[in-house]
């Protein structure tokens, strides 16, 4: 296309953070502004008896503290996905309020706020609150939530169900099939609760201003725009137009930062209580107790092959734990983003997936990297893997006999799969293919059965999966429970002098948005990268925005951006028409001018800007000014997909599994920068490793976190992972302008059945056939000792 | 107390509470925000400093235990506006994503290469253990390193 697509150019925004200049919110002071602790309850489920802060609020120091009777106890932060039961029901949906009033429903829910002229008076004086419990049973597991006798996290009800729901075929239809298959491979698990744990907690600050009667909030969110309106408009009842939201440098997002928290809500409304500013800043222990989590399915499922080992039905039943509340897009996370991948890359001919979503006393659950792919991928590909070695077949045969043809989405249509998507272009042999390749897997296989003969256990797993980004169009998201519209914005503002502004509603929190962004937009308008800048994060710059998650910041932000140059360079045209006194269908546009075609008559892209500001000499009839905005509302999800192979070997006396390769080759559509779709791959798979061999948030019976620290919580350290090794191939989404797909959850969603396939083939011949994630050193060595 | 600190080559003398850390003193009354917390308990390594030319986390360090001390903060490894090659390195290699564990990681590079000027892909690795980062997969942050070390090596 140009000078910088495709190309690993180096990123704008690396200077501010390497010198220690970035602005998260926490670096933020303003005048007069106070700090802020919350009184949490240690219990999980409890009623609140009394609460006292008339010691809290002599303390030295303290501004203010208010409960829930103090009256911001009639705000609640809303859900922004409705799934209605199958029976019709309306989902349940209890209000999430601000503080805890009368009830408990997790650990770490809070009670109180105390503001306070410093964080640490702020800290001292929550000490000081005093608050009576009645601790009452709690169930903190999505299954046993359903229970007929389980504790109810909400009274209102008669069971802990927040909806159920079911997609694909007939599931009588399915089971008759399963019934007649010639192999039934069964599978039971738990896909575990992680914790997303950016590594910049969550802050925000709160500034009311007194004479404008307006607000402005800084917060480290993914969403500055959808935070806005829920704020204003379903929590708080505040205009929307007073209200500025400013989310600059965000350190870390992984979805946890995608959701309204309480927290933010009630520093704002605070802030106008005191007339001051209100900030407050997470800590980790906070974090683990608070933010949004990810993953934690109780699964069980059949998958029935014909003797050649072809799919020919999948049947799955699933419990997805909500949390105590429902977070703002908690329940499409188990259904339309992961019932709708159950087709994989395999042309299964019967599907049928049945979800159970309970409340249950802990964090709430929402989207986390991948959110409901990886849970879907991590079924799809274990189980295929489970089947072929109980019938004997290899299991990248099962895979090459059971992929869906290649087809490019132009030539060939889109695949129809059986639950509800249609796949926009694919080529999934390819991937593995050239994953075989690097891994070199038939001399894998001779060094392996070598290797067991000197008791040295060494394993490979493939995982094959795809994924959907970018999910939209509006209508049909709307139609399926979303409150809101999955389009994106993108203005160019074209200054007089040809330099160019780019305002997005996309969201950058390491993505490096300001980097790749301006290398497409340069290229688009033949101009330097230097001319442009990129703008983000706030609400009074950027016009709208739905912000960035589900990888969908250049396959709908950027072709936002390319539907406003398109404007620009329609209009830039007419002025450059008039300017060369030519028709317009006589000019070329290339390396920043037009050009009156077979002639050296041009006129540049800084001039024709400059005679939009300065219309002297000027098309009739024409607007001045060269600024354009434009919604872009996707015809499709995209969906990238890949192969990941995991390479590992077991230690025989400990069960400690080292991972010895890991290659990851993926198909995101068009590069615009390979470096950074490397950068985004190495460390989703590093995630996705985490959960296969590391990390895992426990409850115990009570409702206590028993792993609310990184002394408990086990994430991935640099020892534990290896190099990992790259490749892409390139089949370009046919419905964008950009023919991207999207790199954001990829390594996340392909990586983990690949490690614990890798697991179990090592450890095959000892009689394993299946390991419980995470794949500890005890876990593992457990099942090799059955 | 009264405590008196020479960071990054400049004389800071003050009047603390005991029981603030080292970082708090930094971000809090010295407005020098390029050192991060992530998680307060020693564990992530996003307040890595350097104390004495040694890498220290800031965030279990009390600011009156530095009295006296030399400190180098990520705002100090720059000189004359040209980035430390550590820094140059993490941007050449993409050894960094959303930025915040960036500071902690600069410095302990530093700390790293002190000690092993050549280090091997397994050095470093060991010698990251106590610095966690969530964007990367430390990949490039480990070639980052490798590359940091030719260049001062050069």
């Amino acid at each position: 296309m140009g000078n910088y697509v495709g190309k690993p150019v180096k990123r704008r925004e690396d200077a501010r953070f390497l010198k220690g200049a970035g602005t998260y919110t926490d670096d933020i002071k303003l005048r007069k502004m106070t700090q802020s602790a919350f009184v949490r309850s240690p219990y999980a489920h409890a009623k609140i008896l009394n609460i006292d802060t008339s010691e809290a609020k002599k303390a030295e120091g303290v501004v203010a503290v208010f409960t829930a009777q103090d009256g911001c106890g009639e705000f609640g932060v809303p859900c922004g996905w409705q799934v209605d039961f199958k029976n019709g029901e309306t989902m349940r949906e209890p209000k999430h309020p601000l503080l805890a009033k009368d009830k408990i429903r997790h650990v770490g829910e809070a009670v109180a706020i105390v503001i306070a002229e410093s964080l640490e008076l702020a800290r001292d004086a929550a000490e000081l609150v005093s608050v009576d419990y009645e601790e009452l049973p709690a169930v903190t597991d999505p299954k046993k939530a359903m229970d007929k006798d389980a504790p109810l996290v909400h009274d209102d009800w008669k069971d802990n169900a927040a909806f159920d729901w079911c997609i694909g075929n007939d599931r009588a239809e399915v089971e008759a099939a399963l019934e007649k298959a010639h192999h039934v491979t069964e599978m039971e698990f738990r896909n575990q609760r992680l914790a997303p744990n950016a590594m910049e907690p969550r802050s925000y600050i709160a500034d009311y201003d007194v004479n404008g009667d307006k607000w402005t909030l800084y917060t480290s969110t993914q969403n500055p725009h959808l935070i806005r309106l829920l704020m204003c408009a379903f929590a708080l009842g505040i205009p929307e137009q007073k209200v500025r939201v400013v989310s600059k440098d965000v350190g870390g997002g992984f979805g946890s930062k995608v959701y309204h928290y309480t927290e933010e809500c009630l520093v704002t409304w605070a802030s106008k209580e005191i007339g001051r500013p209100v900030k407050w800043t997470s800590d980790r222990s906070e974090a683990f107790l608070t933010d949004a989590q990810g993953r934690d399915h109780v699964v069980k499922s059949k998958m029935g092959f014909d003797k050649d080992g072809k799919i020919v039905a999948h049947l799955t039943d699933e419990y997805c734990a909500m949390g105590a509340y429902l977070s703002t897009f908690a329940p499409a996370i188990p259904t339309y983003l992961h019932g709708t991948l159950f087709q994989g890359v395999y042309t299964t001919p019967l599907i049928h997936l049945n979800v159970t979503a309970p409340f249950t006393h802990t964090v709430p659950v929402d989207a986390y990297r991948g959110a409901g792919r990886p849970e879907a991928t991590y079924l799809l590909e274990r189980i295929v893997s489970k089947g072929a070695r109980e019938m004997g077949i290899d299991p990248t045969e099962i895979r090459f006999k059971n992929f869906i043809p290649p087809f490019d989405g132009v030539e060939q249509e889109g695949y129809q799969t059986q639950v509800a998507l249609q796949y926009d272009s694919g080529n999934y042999e390819g991937v593995l293919k050239k994953g075989l390749e690097m891994l070199g897997y038939e001399d894998f296989r001779k060094e392996q059965s070598e290797a067991r003969k000197n008791g040295k256990l060494i394993g490979v797993g493939f995982s094959t999966y795809i994924e959907g980004c970018g999910i939209a169009p509006s209508a049909v998201v709307g139609a399926l429970g979303a409150r809101a519209g999955l389009y994106e914005v993108g203005q160019v503002r074209v200054q007089p002098t040809g330099k160019v502004s780019v305002f997005t509603g996309s969201h950058s929190h390491g993505q490096g948005h300001e980097t790749v962004f301006a290398q497409f937009v340069a290229d688009k308008l033949g101009i330097p990268m230097d001319d442009i800048e990129i703008e983000h994060g706030d609400t009074d710059q950027v016009a709208f925005g739905m912000g960035t998650y589900g990888s969908r910041s250049l396959s709908v932000g950027g072709s936002a951006i390319m539907k406003s140059i398109d404007k620009i360079l329609e209009k830039g045209a007419k002025i450059a028409a008039h300017k060369l006194e030519a028709a317009e269908e006589d000019l070329d546009y290339a390396e920043g001018k037009w050009t009156v075609k077979g002639t050296d008559k041009s006129v540049s892209f800084g001039d024709v800007s400059l005679t939009a500001y300065v219309p002297h000499d000027y098309p009739e009839g024409l607007e001045p000014g060269l600024d354009f905005s434009s919604f872009y509302d996707p015809a499709n999800f995209t969906y990238p997909f890949g192969t990941h192979i995991a390479v590992v070997e077991v230690d025989a006396d400990t069960g400690r599994v080292m991972l010895n390769r890991f290659i990851a080759v993926d198909d995101v559509g068009n590069i615009m920068n390979p470096m950074i779709v490397d950068g985004q791959i190495h460390g989703g798979v590093a995630q996705g490793v985490g959960q296969a061999l590391l990390e895992e948030v426990v409850y115990d019976e009570g409702g206590q976190m028993i792993t609310g620290s990184y002394m408990d919580y086990a994430m991935p350290r640099a020892d534990d992972l290896p190099m990992i090794e790259t490749a892409n191939t390139v089949t370009p989404c046919p419905h964008n302008p950009l023919g991207v797909k999207g790199a954001g959850e990829a390594g996340t969603i392909g990586s983990t059945p690949a490690v614990v396939n890798a697991v179990v083939d090592a450890l095959a011949h000892l009689g394993v056939t299946d390991i419980q994630m995470p794949l500890k050193p005890q876990t593992v060595w457990k099942a090799m000792q059955n | 107390m009264k405590i008196s600190i020479r960071i990054n080559g400049k004389k800071h003398t003050d009047e603390v509470e005991p029981r603030i850390s080292l970082t708090h003193y930094l971000r809090e009354t010295l407005d020098m925000t390029g050192t991060h917390i992530g998680c307060d308990t020693s564990a992530c390594g996003a307040c890595t400093v350097t104390l004495n030319g040694d890498a220290v986390k800031s965030c279990t360090l009390l600011a009156v235990q530095a009295d006296g001390a030399e400190v180098t903060t990520i705002e100090g490894m720059a000189k004359n506006g040209e980035m430390h090659p550590i820094q140059q390195a993490f941007k050449e290699k993409h050894g960094l994503q959303c930025g915040f564990c960036t500071p902690g990681m600069v410095m302990v590079a530093a700390d790293i290469l002190k000690h092993t000027p050549n280090p091997s892909e397994e050095d470093i690795r060991h010698g990251l253990k106590g610095n966690f980062c969530r964007c990367t997969g430390y990949h490039n942050i480990i070639k980052s390193i490798q590359h940091a070390a030719e260049l001062i090596n050069k």
